[in-house]
């Protein structure tokens, strides 16, 4: 509570200072953050704890045609999202994406990020844009384009003849792959951006000791860019729990894409029912996923990274 | 971390011109080409879907289908079929794109502004309960879309706001993680003696950080808005839950509709396709005209 006045502030009595104003620079303060928290609060918190108090309503009617009320029904809604196939299945579905998308995502743009912080190649900002490029592309109209380029009339690959990258086997991978597309540049700018903070001046005992640039990069550069990788991590496991958009397109293409195909669509197709009090069970189930996993994550890693 | 205090250029930033590898072990000539092929394989991957998306635009409806699709065909018509897009139903396109252009240079400008003060007050002021604040925020990152734009449109729906510019508008203006990146770069980019300077000559708390730490924070006011700038443009759900109107759509919104109607109407296709390229445009020449100031921002956000 104090500490605010340990401050080199000069030679003010200290007393007298601290009793008429123990924050320093209060109006500043709250003039700083202010906007930001009314704004966050109006469309961040409160929406949370309305979709928090919804789901604990149900409604009712009287009779198949009677006027419908809203009651508290408790854990009711809660119920139905445990016993709820759909929405599991679709949870099986992006955590099966998860598993095999995002470490071959991350692979590649760590390894594109050590190449383009090696001394090996040359035309290193050419390539960075490049692969930087479609992070560029909403996700929607990624879909949209890549879903042409899936279908056999306008596709300029002629194994779209023999391979149905639409059908409900392949869907799931060729949404991995828009995904991909996307988002590798994005995270490999990130991890870029943190090697090219590490100081030369490391790599020249090892230089000396006769490294090579792989063993540079394996034992010196990955190791102190962790931080920045279970970054991206995190941001993926966010990004692939909360999949919507690109499955969503590719629903206006395909039927092998149902309306319940990620979690998010489970509480979208619920809300259009309408039903609100079980979609915001839905969506409130969703975001403590998001959150247990995120943190699991970040524990598990820590330790590992700097036990 | 960068910004001001990066002393040792680094000099893998200069394209073409490397480091001499004078002192390094001998770099052979196969890990060069196995490195350098991986990146032109890399390369092709990420631009030939918009390459084919550029060469499709210049195509007919008929030769759209009936030629390669990577390589152009005669008539080229790019700029005909941008002007017959610009033009389709009372210019509903140009409509759209003003719409995501207003949303995400006004969102994204009012909510770096908004998040960088939030940040620097985090970083250069102790209080009592800053950390909880801080915390609260972070949390904000977490949250998924539909989460929120669900009781968002009940809230809304209750003030007359469902359906309007406002309903897309008002909660873009929030970006947690913009708080965070702006929280790490002012504690590691604005110095403490300066503001304190700043305060024996008399400035206030506000012009101090609006003459002193605005300016020493650029690079990340940079990244703040780009990013931000990007999340608005790529929305889509929120848009899809609050709009039916389709002259108040974004671009994503907009082209999601056309897109679903293209088997009952078919001449929508090239529409599409000729919109989409005309969608990414205006993101690639931000990246690329801002990418000095990003970069270093991105790394301050990366490193910590």
């Amino acid at each position: 509570m104090t500490t605010a006045t340990t401050a080199p502030a000069g030679e003010v009595p200290r007393v007298v200072a601290r009793k008429r104003d123990p924050i320093k620079h209060k109006g500043a303060i709250i003039g700083f953050l202010a906007p930001f928290v009314v704004l966050f609060t109006l469309f961040y918190a409160i929406p949370v704890l309305y979709a928090l108090y919804q789901s604990f309503f149900k409604t009712e009617r009287k009779g198949t045609f009677g006027a419908a009320t809203t009651v508290f029904g408790g854990f009711e809604q809660y119920q139905r999202v445990f016993s709820s196939s759909e929405f599991w299945t679709s949870i099986g579905r992006v955590l099966l994406l998860f598993i095999v998308q995002v470490p071959i995502m991350l692979g590649l743009a760590l390894l594109f990020a050590l190449l383009l912080d090696s001394t090996v190649v040359r035309g290193k900002k050419f390539f960075r844009l490049v692969i930087f490029a479609p992070y560029a592309v909403p996700g929607v109209i990624a879909a949209i384009m890549w879903g042409f380029l899936y279908v056999p009339s306008l596709s300029p690959f002629s194994i779209t003849e023999n391979v149905d990258f639409l059908g409900s086997g392949l869907v799931l991978w060729s949404i991995a792959n828009v995904i991909t597309w996307v988002f590798c540049g994005y995270n490999m700018l990130i991890i870029f951006s943190a090697l090219q903070a590490i100081p030369q001046e490391i790599y020249e005992a090892a230089r000396t000791d006769g490294a090579g640039q792989v063993r540079i990069a394996w034992s010196i550069k990955i190791p102190i860019v962790l931080p920045a990788i279970i970054l991206t991590f995190v941001f993926s496991i966010i990004g692939t729990l909360q999949l919507f958009n690109e499955p969503q397109v590719f629903r206006t293409i395909t039927s092998s894409v149902s309306s319940t195909y990620t979690p998010n669509m489970v509480v979208y197709s619920t809300s259009i029912v309408p039903n609100y009090n079980l979609s915001a069970a839905y969506s409130v189930v969703l975001a403590l996923s998001t959150f247990v996993l995120s943190f699991i994550f970040l524990k598990v890693t820590q330790k590992r990274a700097f036990a | 971390m960068s910004g001001p205090t990066t002393t040792v250029p680094t000099g893998t930033d200069t394209g073409g011109v490397d480091l001499p590898p004078s002192q390094g072990p001998r770099e052979n000539r196969l890990s060069v080409l196995l490195a350098t092929g991986g990146l032109v394989v890399a390369a092709v991957y990420f631009l030939v879907p918009i390459w084919w998306l550029v060469v499709a635009s210049s195509k007919s409806q008929a030769t759209l289908v009936s030629t390669g699709g990577l390589w152009f065909a005669s008539p080229f018509q790019l700029f005909s079929n941008v002007a017959d897009l610009f033009a389709f139903r009372d210019s509903l396109y140009l409509r759209w794109l003003a719409n995501s252009i207003g949303y995400a240079v006004l969102g994204a400008g009012f909510g770096t502004l908004f998040a960088v003060m939030a940040g620097y007050a985090l970083a250069k002021y102790v209080f009592r309960g800053r950390e909880v604040v801080f915390n609260l925020i972070l949390g904000g990152v977490l949250v998924p879309a539909t989460a929120l734009a669900l009781p968002l449109f009940l809230m809304f729906s209750q003030v007359g706001l469902v359906d309007t510019y406002w309903a897309v508008f008002l909660p873009s203006l929030v970006s947690p993680f913009g708080v965070y990146l702006a929280r790490i770069y002012a504690a590691a980019s604005v110095p403490e003696p300066l503001l304190e300077a700043a305060r024996l000559d008399g400035a206030s708390e506000f012009r101090a950080f609006f003459v002193i730490a605005m300016r020493l924070m650029k690079p990340a006011l940079v990244t703040i808005f780009l990013f931000q700038f990007v999340v608005i443009w790529n929305n889509f759900f929120l848009p899809l839950v609050m709009l039916s109107n389709e002259r108040l759509f974004p671009i994503t919104l907009g082209l999601y509709t056309w897109n679903s109607s293209i088997n009952q109407a078919p001449e929508l296709r090239l529409f599409v396709i000729v919109g989409s390229l005309v969608s990414i445009l205006p993101l690639l020449i931000a990246f690329l005209g801002l990418q000095r100031f990003w970069q270093s921002g991105l790394s301050a956000g990366g490193v910590k």
